[in-house]
């Protein structure tokens, strides 16, 4: 086991496939040469050439829909979009085509794209270098939506998600890149070597694409979360000091519906923590599931700590952010109910 | 021909420890380049989107059908906002450094571009600036401490801290907000335009991206739209030769010119020395003039080089040489007006050095003011409750809800 940070995970997952499969490219803006504007592919050109690590013009929907195609004719590639903000003029492509291939050639065409892009705050990026937009994809069938929280997943399930034979879009939460983010900005950064995720074998495995994660076990409250915000809801749990089951959804879509019920039926009490705005949010879809599989277990309403329905201000980022303060109120606020 | 298809890969002339070689760069010499009629037809003037119009010759002079004549106390002005332009960009620069400021980008080395068009456009005419285009707010009257409180995101900025350092605005100005996506207010010119021929004004818009920028489909759109209803508009392309840490054959520069890149549509191209401010203001008067009589859409390609880095958070000796600038063959935009200046007997190395300090004094005390108003770690503060307006023209329950749950936890 070696001590890795995401980018490093990352970096080794994009390795050991391209290794492992000579079908596999990338293809991405200063992704070749460079190495990534976050390091993701640093060195990668240098060892697999300029034909397998493919510098891009800048133009999103190009990348994508040339992936796209490269797909069609039996290649893996794995495009990178260098912020998920700069994603939408792929859009078009995303789901006029990607997703609906499979089904409208009844089989007989797909493309196995994964789509690799830096999603979320934190960086003092601004509202065009801060955005998570996973909700838009999650909402379009055909296509699978991922988003890691921590180094040893971001390499298993990019792995698994490379391997599909189904179109995936990876947000990568690039705030944790570095290190788990607890959501107190004012903190020193913590690096990945304290935890027990930053442990990654520097060979082939994967995580799967369906399933999530009991990260903490409890049985007085669940918190249901993804991406930084799981690191956020165990210091906010721990402050508080309640029993709360942490479960990272990892995988947004599909959804691994069954992991999540059985824990709310357990406790009683769910809260739902993202950092995407809030209104029409991922949380909205993971409340109305959870609401149908365990109604009559239920103690409180189900509530959702989510970012504001703003653009994300430069200015007021920590403001902006739902971090520690937000979700320990939350979770206050849940345990007094019902 | 080769018996197999193969996958070109476009490369840089040099990298990183190699000698720098701007061989590939297609040059002319001042004063060939001819000057056709404003009302020349696109088949007969395709020649300007491969040639290079220049002004400035080796030896200082202005030449040739290009040269605008203008008197030496207009040289003088545009000299000064060039070189205002580059004191403030290295203050700034600084100032992110120590960390006062989170991001910044500089127009290091392309200051004769935005100078030199401001100057060729009418206040009335409608600007849809990129990101390294700060000249073009000072010359239309932004004070310079209202730029320094955009980046400070302070109490008195014009963006209410919602964007990034350097993504201005200047509304009395006719400068449109600068967005980070790249190419979106190509398209947003030609509608403007569009509207000003609707409207029968004789008011025309410009916009501007880089090299890189032309390969968004948005640049593509842009083109079409302008060429289809012949919009009064200028259509630059800054091409300073690197997008990040790829250089412009990764925007498919290595075959033909960007001002080539409208001749499909009909839409005719100069290709400018962006270096030489008497060039590039004598191209965007001729166009201007053009679009206001009617005569469309003109792309404009503005050969300069990017001398400093994309922004605060890149380094380029990492993909390319050092100091690869200084063998630019275009030398630097200030020094060759400032020698053409010095060759007429309008200016001298004393003049310049003493408008230098005047400039970096005047940076200076705005920077000391614009701290008055707030910093990223001192007060004043915007207040945060304000992130919730102007999202929509009146803000709605479920946000007015949000900010009033905001407050209540900040306050806690």
């Amino acid at each position: 086991m070696a001590q890795m940070n995401m980018v490093e995970a990352i970096r080794s997952a994009l390795d050991v496939i391209l290794d492992k499969d000579p079908n596999v490219i990338i293809l991405g803006e200063d992704v070749g040469y460079f190495g990534g504007v976050f390091r993701c592919t640093d060195g990668l050109q240098r060892k697999f050439g300029e034909h397998r690590v493919i510098d891009a013009p800048i133009a999103e929907g190009g990348i994508i829909g040339a992936a796209i195609g490269m797909g069609i004719n039996g290649l893996r590639p794995v495009a990178e979009i260098q912020f998920a903000d700069y994603i939408y003029p792929g859009f078009d492509q995303i789901v006029s085509e990607l997703a609906r291939i499979r089904y409208r050639s009844s089989g007989d065409f797909f493309s196995p794209v994964t789509i690799r892009t830096p999603c979320g705050g934190g960086i003092r990026g601004g509202q065009t270098h801060s955005q998570s937009p996973e909700a838009i994809f999650a909402h379009v069938t055909g296509i699978r939506s991922v988003m890691p929280s921590n180094p040893y997943d971001a390499k298993g399930l990019l792995i698994s998600a490379i391997e599909s034979d189904d179109p995936v879009i990876f947000f990568e939460p690039k705030r944790i890149y570095n290190g788990p983010f607890d959501g107190d900005p004012d903190k020193p950064a913590v690096s990945w070597a304290s935890h027990p995720k930053g442990e990654v074998p520097e060979s082939y495995y994967t995580v799967p694409l369906d399933r999530a994660e009991v990260v903490v076990a409890g049985d007085e409250l669940t918190i249901v979360t993804y991406g930084t915000l799981v690191h956020v809801a165990k210091a906010a749990a721990e402050e508080v000091g309640v029993r709360a089951e942490i479960i990272d959804v990892r995988s947004l879509s599909p959804l691994d519906v069954a992991t999540l019920a059985s824990s709310v039926n357990k406790t009683g009490r769910c809260l739902i923590a993202h950092e995407a705005t809030r209104f029409a949010g991922y949380g909205a879809e993971l409340a109305a599931r959870i609401q149908k599989e365990c109604f009559y277990s239920l103690e409180a309403p189900i509530s959702r700590i989510a970012g504001w329905d703003t653009p994300y201000p430069h200015a007021f980022e920590w403001q902006y952010f739902p971090g520690k303060k937000r979700v320990v109120n939350g979770i206050r606020k849940i345990m007094e109910e019902g | 021909m080769a018996r197999k298809s193969r996958l070109h890969i476009p490369r840089p002339s040099a990298r990183p420890g190699d000698k720098p070689d701007f061989s590939y760069l297609d040059l002319a010499p001042a004063g060939s380049v001819d000057k056709p009629a404003i009302d020349a037809r696109t088949r007969d003037i395709e020649h300007l989107s491969s040639g290079l119009v220049r002004v400035l010759d080796d030896k200082h002079q202005a030449v040739g059908p290009w040269n605008p004549n203008i008197d030496a106390g207009q040289l003088q002005i545009a000299l000064r906002w060039m070189l205002l332009n580059r004191i403030f960009d290295k203050r700034m620069w600084q100032i992110q450094r120590q960390g006062r400021i989170s991001f910044y980008m500089e127009a290091f080395g392309e200051e004769a571009v935005s100078v030199g068009q401001a100057m060729a456009l009418r206040p009335g005419d409608m600007c849809f600036p990129s990101y390294r285009n700060q000249a073009l707010f000072m010359y239309r009257g932004l004070k310079l401490v209202d730029m320094m409180c955009q980046c400070l995101s302070n109490t008195r900025d014009m963006c209410k801290g919602r964007q990034l350092p350097v993504m201005y605005h200047g509304k009395a100005a006719n400068i449109f907000s600068i967005s980070g996506n790249l190419s979106t207010q190509y398209p947003h010119a030609v509608g403007w335009a569009m509207a000003s021929a609707i409207k029968g004004e004789d008011h025309i818009a410009a916009s501007w991206v880089g090299d890189g920028s032309t390969a968004e489909a948005d640049f593509h759109h842009a083109l079409t739209f302008a060429a289809v209803y012949q919009a009064p508009v200028i259509l630059n392309i800054v091409n300073n030769q690197w997008a990040i840490s790829t250089f412009q054959g990764f925007a498919g520069g290595e075959r033909r010119s960007f001002a080539s890149r409208g001749l499909g549509l009909g839409i005719p191209g100069i290709r400018v020395d962006g270096n030489d401010l008497l060039a590039i203001y004598a191209a965007t008067l001729w166009a201007a003039d053009r679009a206001r009589r009617g005569g469309g859409p003109t792309l404009i390609e503005l050969v300069t080089y990017r001398a400093g880095a994309h922004s605060t958070s890149d380094e380029p000796s990492t993909y390319r040489p050092k100091d690869e600038y200084k063998s630019f063959p275009l030398g630097d935009p200030i020094d060759r007006l400032k020698q053409h200046l010095i060759s007429i007997g309008h200016w001298s190395d004393a003049r310049h050095e003493q408008l230098e300090e005047e400039l970096k004094a005047e940076v200076l005390a705005a920077w000391k003011e614009a701290q008055q108003y707030g910093t990223m770690t001192e007060g004043p503060f915007l207040d945060p409750a304000s992130m919730f307006d102007d999202i929509y023209a009146a803000t709605p329950p479920h946000l007015e809800s949000q900010r009033r749950y905001m407050l209540e936890i900040e306050g806690s």
